[in-house]
């Protein structure tokens, strides 16, 4: 039995004690607290609105693994959004056929790649701090969409673009399953390849990373190219959820993608961190988020319990380090 | 010279950007080159300002902060009620209840880092969204239009008539500005403490050790920072004669990109007032410029972001390799 639980501790990691915790605390308080919490339609609505958030949160989650930063996630999602926009208007509108969207869809995961691209370049060449140059890559996105758009709305879409925002397949979500095969395709990258390898590496220390054989370079361009096309994915599932693209859709998700880095563990610093804990970190926001809505409360004052959330994890480990230095010294 | 040029290299490379910049809209357009066009640009960035010399505080002593754009929008909502309140007050109770709110709000960040050891940019990505959370839902986002009238009128402190007719005008919030500038500058080149951030910013465990006090320098910093907020968040309600409680939601990222610009570096220990001063102007006066060439205004955020990438990519391969005879300096 005993074997059984360190093997599932160690399958699972000690990084999930804070976002495990947070879990129940949730489910514990919003079940005493709202009636309607522990029904099918909280999971449902949750399931809907993970996604857009959860595609986000990937893609930020390889550039803080490498000790980086990137802010241009949610425009490089509007930018890829309109994209698909551009494809389908150009193949007839809401008359566009399934290979027009396909199109799209490729030429869109290409843009927010080549977003990535521009900006793993000049980091890894020129060693710019991370957080300038995404920041930059933003104004400059959002600067680009808004000019394209002229700040207001593309939509028309054709109809079967419908199920892909709001169907369901067995009773789950097809945005969900999107998120899950995502969430398992980085999941797999981190574990199980060289990239991910070599992205922990550079994360914990770039140089020896660089000394011991690693491409850095290489590494670095890669990751932002493929955080870019995240972004690009999860442009194109809010274009479906949304039936229509608007730059500044999902602005604030920005800093939110990162809270939900860090609650699930991952070092700010970069090196450590895995895409599990930051999963279910995840569905503990939006858990919280569905809750408080329940129980009155608006989107606002979630956020609010967001930033109280991130805190009050940070307070907890500061503490139980504490609490081992205690330990030791009686020892 | 040669050392002074080698030691702001940042700000000299800035100088002669600007100037380039000015001596091309000058030559394109006829109506940037003008006293009234230059007062304008002092007038319009003095909120940015006043937010980069706090921002630049925290950054030399190797922290981050997200959270001073909304905790402004909280300070100016919060005083905007109590000055009702209190049935109007005035200039000096306004500022003095702004700066008071400012330095909380950035000692509540302080306390979090210093005390409970959380990083700084995740201490003030949390509040944040607190700030932000709780002003949203306790405003539920209306906003304060009937303000006091000493907060509303325009306070001109000089104005002359040019020859062609127009009005060129200082007003308060360059008055504001000069004096936080100048203040910043006095605190981290002319004192102690201002010698004890670079070194801490710079080594944080060797200045612990030289005797520095690590936990003040850091209520030194955010609490320097919160001041700025606070002082900025009345100075834009003045400004916009309004208190919109989202209207400065998304300013941080704008003001970080401006001081690191101007040389200040993430990580502690480097920058200086005259650089973080001129990378908030490069910016406005290049919004400035594409504004007189009728540039349409969509595409102005798009020509910025492209410039501070660019200006990035280049400070970054290092000067020297551009300017030969500075390579020759400092191989020496």
């Amino acid at each position: 039995m005993r074997s059984v639980v360190d093997r599932f501790v160690s399958w699972v990691g000690p990084d999930i004690a804070g976002p495990g915790a947070a879990f129940i605390a949730v489910m514990v308080f919003f079940s005493i607290g709202s009636p309607q919490f522990l029904t099918g339609a909280t999971f449902g609505s949750v399931a809907f609105q993970l996604p857009e958030l959860g595609l986000l949160t990937l893609a930020m989650l390889l550039p803080i693994l490498t000790g980086g930063l990137n802010l241009a996630i949610t425009f490089t999602a509007n930018i890829a959004g309109l994209t698909v926009a551009w494809v389908l208007q150009q193949n007839g509108g809401a008359d566009a056929g399934p290979m027009a969207f396909l199109l799209g869809s490729l030429l869109a995961i290409g843009v927010g790649a080549a977003s990535g691209l521009i900006m793993g370049l000049v980091i890894a060449y020129t060693k710019a701090h991370p957080i300038l140059v995404s920041l930059s890559m933003m104004i400059f996105l959002r600067g680009l969409g808004e000019f394209l758009t002229r700040g207001g709305d593309v939509s028309g879409f054709p109809a079967f673009l419908q199920p892909i925002g709001h169907g369901s397949i067995l009773g789950l979500p097809i945005p969900l399953l999107i998120l899950i095969a995502c969430v398992l395709i980085w999941h797999v990258l981190l574990t199980r390849t060289k990239l991910g390898f070599g992205t922990y590496m550079i994360g914990s220390n770039i140089e020896a990373a660089r000394y011991s054989g690693i491409n850095t370079r290489k590494v670095l361009v890669l990751v932002y190219m493929l955080s870019g096309a995240m972004c690009a994915i999860a442009g194109i599932i809010m274009l479906a959820r949304f039936n229509s693209v608007r730059v500044g859709h999902g602005e604030s998700y920005l800093l939110i993608t990162v809270l939900a880095c860090f609650l699930g563990g991952v070092n700010p610093f970069g090196g450590f961190g895995r895409v599990i804990p930051v999963f279910l970190a995840l569905v503990v926001l939006q858990l919280l988020s569905s809750g408080l809505n329940l129980m009155g409360a608006n989107q606002h004052l979630a956020t609010a319990v967001w930033g109280i959330l991130l805190i009050s994890v940070m307070l907890l480990r500061w503490m139980s380090s504490h609490f081992k230095i205690f330990k030791r010294k009686k020892g | 010279m040669r050392k002074l040029v080698q030691s702001h290299a940042t700000e000299f490379a800035l100088l002669a950007v600007i100037a380039l910049i000015s001596l091309f809209l000058s030559l394109a357009t006829d109506r940037f080159f003008t006293l009234g066009n230059a007062f304008d640009l002092l007038n319009t960035s003095s909120v940015n300002i006043i937010f980069a010399v706090g921002l630049l505080v925290v950054l030399i002593a190797g922290g981050i902060d997200i959270s001073f754009a909304v905790a402004a929008s909280v300070v100016q909502y919060v005083a905007a009620l109590l000055l009702e309140s209190i049935g109007g007050g005035g200039w000096f109770s306004g500022l003095l209840i702004a700066a008071i709110l400012g330095v909380a709000l950035g000692a509540i960040n302080a306390l979090l880092i210093h005390r409970f050891k959380i990083i700084s940019i995740v201490a003030t990505i949390a509040t944040f969204n607190i700030y932000f959370g709780l002003l949203m839902f306790f405003t539920r986002g209306v906003s304060i239009y009937n303000l006091p009238d000493w907060l509303t009128s325009r306070v001109i402190l000089f104005e002359h008539e040019m020859a062609d007719g127009s009005w060129v005008e200082i007003t308060l919030p360059v008055l504001i500005m000069v004096a936080c500038v100048i203040s910043t500058w006095v605190l981290i080149t002319r004192t102690t403490t201002g010698r004890q951030l670079y070194a801490f910013g710079d080594n944080p465990e060797g200045a612990r050790r030289f005797g520095i006090n690590v936990g003040g320098m850091q209520f030194i910093a955010f609490g320097w920072l919160g001041l700025m907020a606070g002082i900025a968040g009345l100075v834009q309600a003045h400004y916009a004669q309004e208190v919109v409680p989202n209207a400065l939601y998304g300013r941080e990222l704008d003001v970080l990109a401006a001081v690191v610009l101007g040389g200040a570096r993430l990580g502690g220990g480097k920058g200086t007032v005259l650089g973080c001063v001129l990378g908030v102007l490069m910016i406005s006066i290049t919004q400035n410029g594409l504004n007189l060439m009728g540039v349409s205004p969509f595409a102005f955020k798009m020509i910025i972001g492209a410039i501070i990438l660019v200006a990035i990519t280049l400070s970054n391969t290092s000067i020297e390799r551009l300017l030969p005879f500075m390579r020759e300096g400092s191989r020496r």
